[in-house]
């Protein structure tokens, strides 16, 4: 027989560990669906890791995927640790996409456009969290709810301008005119779609980790979110920070979409976002929080991403395996964190 | 006297390195209240959960009237007649009374028995006076009615063994009487009792016998507790004597805090109807009353989280404007919470960022926005060091700290400043006796260099070896203040009912 015991102490090297730990279980129950399907697990996961980290350009194309979901991940790893609930990414990313492409439409030197978009984005990323933040905070309405509803408010509102005033005259086609050439990022590498935001993403992963770790703000989201009432009573301001954290977060996420509008897409259709905001929930659970800990779980999703598509083409798996390995991932690690409190042991059987 | 109900014998348990119960010897016979006594730390709850089957033992043996039994799950205790009362309730709180007396019995045909339930809680409120509202959310039960409920729980499942972990570290004293007339009942239809508890005057009130640990080991045996001295116990528990620290004359200086016509509105608890006080610099005030008379809206004006609708509170002579925690600690407010887990630490964090959090925002820890990680670090360290709270290092999670301990690092974090005013709850609740003297030797410490402090408690004793003055407090009013020269247990007490006394 086996029994939970609580733990009075975690080791450090479970923060590593833990993951692995996940992720490892994710592939071992998934292979059963690749079997399933009728085809070979190893080679089927061997596709999957050759398309998407197997040379430079495969690795470039995850890194352009991982991009996104960085910034997602960021946003949710801030939001969860005030326990700010924001499941909103998804819509806050839309936004921010929308606002950078409307910025990036209107002609004006590149360097300005590309500066503008991205304080529009995010500026409309932070607007969109705050409204779930502010419900929270004066009418304590539940966040959890009110963020992952204003999704669908977003998406709809997006397909109306897409369908409507946006719509592209020429082709008829619900996309949005595209934004000005001198708007698009640079490509940092020539024939590759590594863009400018790639490496942004990359730079804001340690900033934010320098945020919550080393400022006075970060430290205030930390207590807040783990003991609200301690926080009051220490004199924060329970309200202030929790509203400070939801601007910061749909900030992030906006800027997810500000790279996919300006980096990859340089515009707006119905399906910028394959769930990147969704993933970054997945990606902030795998990093557990830890901002420096989101830039591998982003490109361990991005490369699942990438690699389902060659693995269906190459074994007839389909594609939607990568949202079943995202699903399972999820939890698997919040199985995972159980072992961060309690620990297993092995009892005599009973009488 | 009868056979023993339940017996353990040797039993040995280790976490570690550290030895929570060596060769503990234990018996209860039906019928009889046995106290088990010893210092925080001293293997109470670790041997109590052995009985109950959360943990393991790593030798010795548990006998049931007599036969050898293996209990490796809470399920096989309640199986065997053991019932426990944790110090932390188990109960889901958005249930009611009623269902959670019937999570996980099954009635016929696997549906929940209700009428079945709610004639045997009937029986058991008419029994031994636990009576409590069945259809009531858990949520809504006060403390000491949670703590009710969870008895009652036990009986249910026909306990025939009660075990209570510390059940009086949250009630109040008139909720202790009821609890004690409620456990002499049981013993009187058969029940056998253990009875955990460091407050002695409590232990020899109600047990019958008391089994002593120290150190994981039986220190002592008590066969007669009601006529042992308090001082014999105290020994046994702690190993040498304990003496009450001694309050010198005071010389009190300026007034540092009054209220002036102090009046709050309906809010959870009892309102504040007109309070005025003061406490001058060099002071210890205490603030009598039976729990629930308006000494939490107090707390919470003097600790800034309340704005109170009328009145006026000064700090060190400077009038407080906007009621805010900030402004009351900028001003030399210090604060020793009720509830150091809900409202004075963050139990899933380092320790080191408890001990800074109400001063994170000044230059001691943080300039211009950016945290000093060393300076934080340093500051943590020097204080566990200087109030020898054990604990392995400032990064160690505050919750893991046992309470003695937490009171320390409070304790610390407040008195590093030195505030001009402190303001004190039930400053030694759940702490043992060689902890308690600690925390008092300090407020007699802070009291000499000229601090002002008011203590809010329930427990007359302590107030009266502390405080120089002790005002009372009843449904919101201070209806007297008494010099302690002039107070006795009696007269407070009369005064506590609402019975004017001589200001
Ligand atoms: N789960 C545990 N893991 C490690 N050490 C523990 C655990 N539970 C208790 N201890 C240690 O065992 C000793 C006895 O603790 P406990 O039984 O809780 O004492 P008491 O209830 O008398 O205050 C203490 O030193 C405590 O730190
Ligand atoms: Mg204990």
């Amino acid at each position: 027989m086996f029994r939970l015991e609580v733990r009075t102490s975690t080791p450090a090297w479970f923060n590593l560990a833990l993951p692995l730990l996940a992720i490892g279980a994710t592939l071992v129950l998934c292979s059963g669906l690749i079997a399933l399907a009728g085809a070979g697990v190893l080679e089927a996961y061997g596709v999957m890791f050759t398309a998407s980290l197997g040379d430079s350009y495969a690795i470039t194309e995850t890194m352009v995927r991982a991009a996104p979901m960085i910034f997602t991940g960021l946003a949710v790893a801030v939001a969860f640790r005030a326990k700010f609930w924001n499941i909103g990414a998804e819509g806050q990313l839309l936004a921010g996409a929308v606002a950078s492409c409307f910025v990036g439409a209107i002609p004006m030197p590149g360097p300005l456009a590309m500066v503008l978009m991205a304080v529009a984005g995010a500026a409309a990323g932070a607007a969109v969290a705050l409204v779930p933040a502010t419900l929270r905070v004066k009418f304590k309405v539940d966040d959890v709810v009110s963020s992952l509803l204003l999704n669908s408010v977003i998406y709809y509102a997006l397909m109306a301008l897409i369908e409507g005033p946006w719509k592209d005259t020429f082709s008829g086609y619900p996309i949005s005119p595209p934004i000005e050439d001198s708007a698009n990022f640079p490509v940092l590498l020539e024939g590759t779609r590594l863009h400018l935001g790639v490496v942004v993403a990359l730079i804001a992963a340690p900033l934010i980790w320098f945020l919550i770790v080393r400022t006075t703000l970060g430290f205030r989201i930390r207590v807040t979110g783990e003991n609200p009432e301690a926080a009051r009573y220490g004199g924060i301001n329970v309200e202030r920070v929790l509203l400070s954290t939801a601007l910061l977060s749909g900030a992030l996420a906006g800027l997810a979409g500000v790279g996919e509008v300006g980096g990859v897409h340089f515009q707006v259709m119905s399906d910028i976002s394959p769930g990147y905001g969704y993933s970054g929930i997945v990606v902030a659970m795998l990093a557990r929080l830890n901002p420096l800990g989101v830039v591998p779980a982003a490109i361990f999703l991005a490369a699942v991403m990438t690699g389902a598509e060659a693995m269906s083409r190459a074994t007839g798996v389909p594609a939607f395996l990568s949202d079943v390995i995202q699903g399972t991932a999820l939890l698997a690690m919040l199985v995972a964190l159980l072992f961060t409190a309690y620990r297993i042991r092995r009892v005599g059987t009973a009488r | 006297m009868p056979a023993p109900l339940i017996e353990m014998r040797g039993i040995t348990k280790s976490f570690g390195a550290v030895k929570a119960n060596e060769a503990v010897d234990l018996s209860v016979a039906p019928g009889e209240i046995l106290g088990l006594l010893g210092e925080n730390g001293a293997g109470k709850t670790t041997l109590m959960n052995v009985l109950f089957g959360a943990y393991a033992p790593d030798a010795g043996e548990i006998l049931i009237q007599g036969e050898p039994v293996r209990i490796t799950s809470s399920a096989d205790a309640l199986a065997a007649g053991i019932g426990m009362v944790h110090q932390h309730f188990h109960l889901a709180p958005r249930l009611t009374v009623l269902e959670n007396l019937l999570i996980g019995i099954p009635g016929k045909s696997g549906r929940i028995d209700r009428v079945g339930g709610l004639a045997r809680l009937a029986e058991i409120g008419r029994q031994h006076g636990l009576t409590l509202d069945p259809d009531l959310p858990v949520s809504a039960l006060s403390v000491g009615e949670q703590q009710r409920l969870e008895i009652v729980k036990a009986l249910f499942r026909g306990a025939r063994l009660l075990i209570l972990d510390e059940p009086t570290a949250v009630l109040a004293p008139t909720e202790v009487d009821g609890l004690f007339s409620a456990l002499r009942s049981m013993a009187a239809q058969g029940l056998g009792i253990i009875f955990i508890s460091h407050k002695l005057n409590e232990v020899r009130a109600l047990t019958h016998r008391c089994t002593v640990l120290r150190h994981g080991r039986v220190a002592g045996r008590v066969d007669d507790p009601a006529n042992t001295t308090s001082a014999a116990m105290a020994q046994l528990m702690c190993g040498h004597e304990i003496v009450p620290p001694a309050r010198g004359p005071s010389t009190p200086g300026v007034e540092v805090l009054t209220l002036e016509g102090i009046s709050t509105s309906q809010h959870s608890g009892t309102p504040l109807r007109d309070v005025s006080l003061s406490v001058r610099a060099g002071e210890i005030l205490g603030i009598a009353g039976v729990s629930g008379n308006g000494q939490r809206a107090l707390a919470e004006v003097i600790s800034g989280v309340r704005a109170p609708d009328a009145g006026q509170m000064t700090i060190a002579g400077q009038k407080v404007s906007r009621f805010s925690p900030r402004e009351v600690q900028a001003l030399g407010l210090g604060r020793i919470p009720e509830d150091r887990m809900t409202t004075g630490l963050v139990t899933n964090l380092p320790l080191a960022d408890s001990m800074v959090l109400p001063r994170i925002g000044t230059a001691a820890f943080s300039r211009k926005g950016l945290l000093k990680p060393d300076a934080i670090r340093a500051f943590a360290e020097a204080q566990i060091k200087a109030y020898d709270i054990r604990c392995p290092g400032p990064m160690t999670r505050a919750g893991a700290l046992s309470g003695g301990n937490l009171q320390k690092a409070l304790l610390a974090r407040e008195l590093a400043f030195d505030p001009k005013v402190l303001i004190v709850s039930q400053p030694t609740r759940g702490l043992d006796i060689g902890a308690a003297r600690f925390i008092h030797e300090k407020f007699l410490d802070m009291r000499a260099k000229g601090c002002g402090i008011i203590v809010i408690g329930e427990d007359l004793e302590e107030l009266l070896v502390l405080c120089d003055r002790i005002a009372v407090m009843y449904e919101g009013r201070i209806v007297g203040t008494l010099d302690s020269a002039d107070a006795t247990i009696a007269r407070l007490g009369l005064m506590m009912t609402g019975a004017e006394g001589h200001s």
